[in-house]
């Protein structure tokens, strides 16, 4: 068992939830409220020093009284430790937790990855944003359980749906508004741009 | 539409008034050219981009030529590996990893099969061992090789890409030869390899070994120190020590930002500790050492090659447990109980015991990690790839900011990408 966990424990006392021994790595759990104070403990405390975040994933389980976790790999680079945090969260209840992208900036693609494939949101992230699926995606999210494996629409549905797609789904407003390029656009674009109606699937006759 | 009749203050030709000769303009009086001065430019680079190395899409913001913002778009080679791996057994999910970082496929193979046999505590045979250090090795070389041969033709080097291509074809044909595939290798499964080498293998690649620094000198004789190469790369890209380890950055970039960490020498498997190999590692962090530590890799690679083919140990190549590995075919045909083994594992897979297990290997592009969860079942419950090369490319508009819209090509460059891997 890896000793941080007993540092943990003497420090944030009943935040600290179980924890367990799989296969010789350390995995501990740890309250949501409490997260980014524990966290930056671990990156910070001298003796600890998990300088290096390897990844941010999350696990749902087949078995639907399990809770979702959030899974976080720290290491210590220069002694060589791994920890493994997680954070249990209600998968009918709020999916909120706070984000570490202050803490480690290799966070920030990591959470969105979680964000669009989960449905996990992650308070205080800068650009809370799809990234792999596209950010008009409006099927759920693709690796909850409740998700069938061949997506919710069929393929003659997806297929329309990608057909017509408006134009400026490609850009966001953010994007389109660099420079003065939303001038360029033709009348009709800028005025969905305008209304919100970005990449709004136009229903077919 | 009605005609319209354009009225044009042309010249004739011939003389004017003082006698002297007239001429025809060529085109109608330029307009005032309008005031560009501090408009910012919307450029679009990609999906479909030579220089950004498979899908990817960079929504650049420009002052003139300098970079004032990157937004990355990736996700258009999506195909869910991870969802499609919670419906396959262990060994079906084999053939998935070949297509995420489909420049390595071999060590993908391995990443994975590691990961399983830690799930269910199976130790590999020693000549399995060994024939994965080689399969890890002869990746890293076509991967280093690709990157070094995609990166000099974005730099304006064609010559070095051809010698490149030549070694990895090289490389491709050994595959070929032990899998039968040159791409979609899927050679390793659960408890050890899908085939043992073939005849006049070891041959070849000891024939590789002795004649592939000689190409790696004559691209280091022709990039190292060119000045065009060095002025395109030296201090482009930069990224701090600190830096790149808060941004979680793994392999060549990690290393070539001056922090010493591989993981074949600081966490070791497959008996790396055995091997006799340095680690490079770069002291400013830009694009040129980048270079440097990819190009040293291949030599040391080529090292570790050297020696894993002088020691390849006798052996089988699997491990000897029927409820893991398939019988030989002949006795499945002949044999009541090998039958009865070779049904189970086509029909229910190997069932894995409930827990976890994460490993993570020093792929080409940085740290591949790959992380089981089961349920007790014969598929996991969550396959999660750590993707190095979509944690690295994270960090691009932190260093292209800023620069010139050249530089950064070069940078993208740098990072090694794969879209099959970080897309998944």
């Amino acid at each position: 068992m890896n000793p941080s966990v007993a540092a943990l424990r003497t420090t944030f006392g009943s935040a600290i939830g179980r924890a367990l021994d799989v296969r010789g790595d350390t995995i501990v759990y740890v309250q949501r409220e409490r997260l980014p104070e524990v966290m930056r403990w671990l990156r910070d405390a001298p003796g600890h020093e998990y300088h290096y975040l390897v990844d941010v994933t999350a696990v749902e389980y087949r078995d639907r009284e399990r809770q979702l976790e959030v899974v976080y790999f720290l290491r210590a680079l220069h002694r060589q430790a791994d920890l493994r945090v997680k954070v249990e969260l209600d998968p009918a209840g709020d999916l909120t937790v706070d984000s570490i992208v202050s803490l480690w900036a290799g966070a920030d693609w990591l959470e969105r990855e979680v964000y669009d494939m989960f449905g996990i949101t992650f308070r205080g992230h800068p650009d809370l944003r799809r990234i792999l699926m596209w950010e008009t995606y409006n099927e759920g999210y693709p690796l909850r359980k409740d998700f069938p494996l061949r997506g919710r629409f069929s393929r003659s549905e997806q297929v329309r749906q990608a057909l017509n797609i408006s134009p400026e789904a490609n850009y966001s407003m953010e994007e389109l508004s660099i420079a003065d390029a939303s001038d360029d656009l033709p009348a009709d674009m800028r005025e969905r741009l305008r209304k919100g109606e970005r990449g709004r699937v136009q229903e077919s006759e | 539409m009605s005609k319209r009749t354009v009225e044009l203050e042309l010249a004739t030709p011939g003389l004017d008034a003082q006698g002297a000769p007239t001429r025809v303009p060529l085109a109608l009086a330029p307009e005032a050219e309008p005031d560009l001065g501090g408009e910012h430019l919307l450029v679009n680079l990609g999906p479909q981009h030579p220089a950004t190395h498979g899908v990817l899409r960079l929504v650049v913001e420009l002052d003139g030529e300098t970079v004032v913002r990157v937004i990355p778009h990736i996700g258009y080679l999506h195909s869910g590996f991870e969802k499609l791996g919670e419906y396959r057994h262990y060994n079906q999910i084999i053939p998935l990893t070949d297509r995420t970082d489909y420049l390595s496929p071999m060590a993908n193979n391995v990443g994975v099969a590691m990961a399983a046999e830690k799930l269910m505590g199976i130790e590999i045979t020693p000549r399995c061992t060994v024939l994965r250090v080689i399969a890890c090795e002869m990746s890293r070389i076509i991967s280093h090789m690709v990157w070094l041969g995609t990166t000099s033709i974005d730099l304006g080097a064609f010559t070095p890409f051809l010698w490149a291509f030549q070694e990895r074809e090289r490389i491709y044909n050994l595959q070929e030869m032990w899998t039968g595939a040159r791409l979609t290798t899927s050679v390793t499964r659960v408890g050890g390899m899908m085939a043992d080498i073939p005849d006049g293998f070891v041959e070849q690649l000891r024939e590789f070994t002795r004649t592939y620094p000689k190409t790696l000198d004559e691209i280091d004789h022709v990039l190292t120190r060119n000045a065009v190469w060095a002025g395109r790369t030296q201090g482009v890209g930069v990224l701090t020590r600190e830096a790149a380890i808060n941004l979680s950055l793994s392999g060549p970039m990690l290393r070539a930002s001056g922090v010493a960490y591989d993981l074949r020498k600081d966490k070791p498997y497959l008996g790396y500790e055995t091997y006799d190999f340095d680690v490079p590692v770069g002291e400013h962090g830009d694009v040129y050492d980048r270079y440097l530590v990819r190009l040293e890799e291949c030599y040391q690679s080529n090292r570790i090659l050297a020696q894993a083919v002088e020691r390849l140990p006798a052996g089988p190549i699997n491990v000897d447990d029927p409820r893991v590995i398939l019988p030989p075919k002949s006795r499945a045909m002949s044999d009541m109980e090998a039958m009865i083994y070779h049904f189970k594992q086509v029909m229910e897979g190997v069932k894995a015991p409930v827990g976890e297990a994460y490993v993570g290997i020093e792929n080409p592009k940085g740290e591949l990690g790959n992380y089981f969860v089961s349920d007790g079942t014969a598929k996991p419950v969550r396959w999660r790839i750590r993707p190095p090369s979509f944690i690295n490319l994270a960090s691009i508009a932190r260093m292209a900011e800023g620069r010139l819209l050249s530089d950064l090509i070069a940078i993208n460059a740098s990072v090694d990408i794969v879209m099959g891997e970080i897309d998944r």
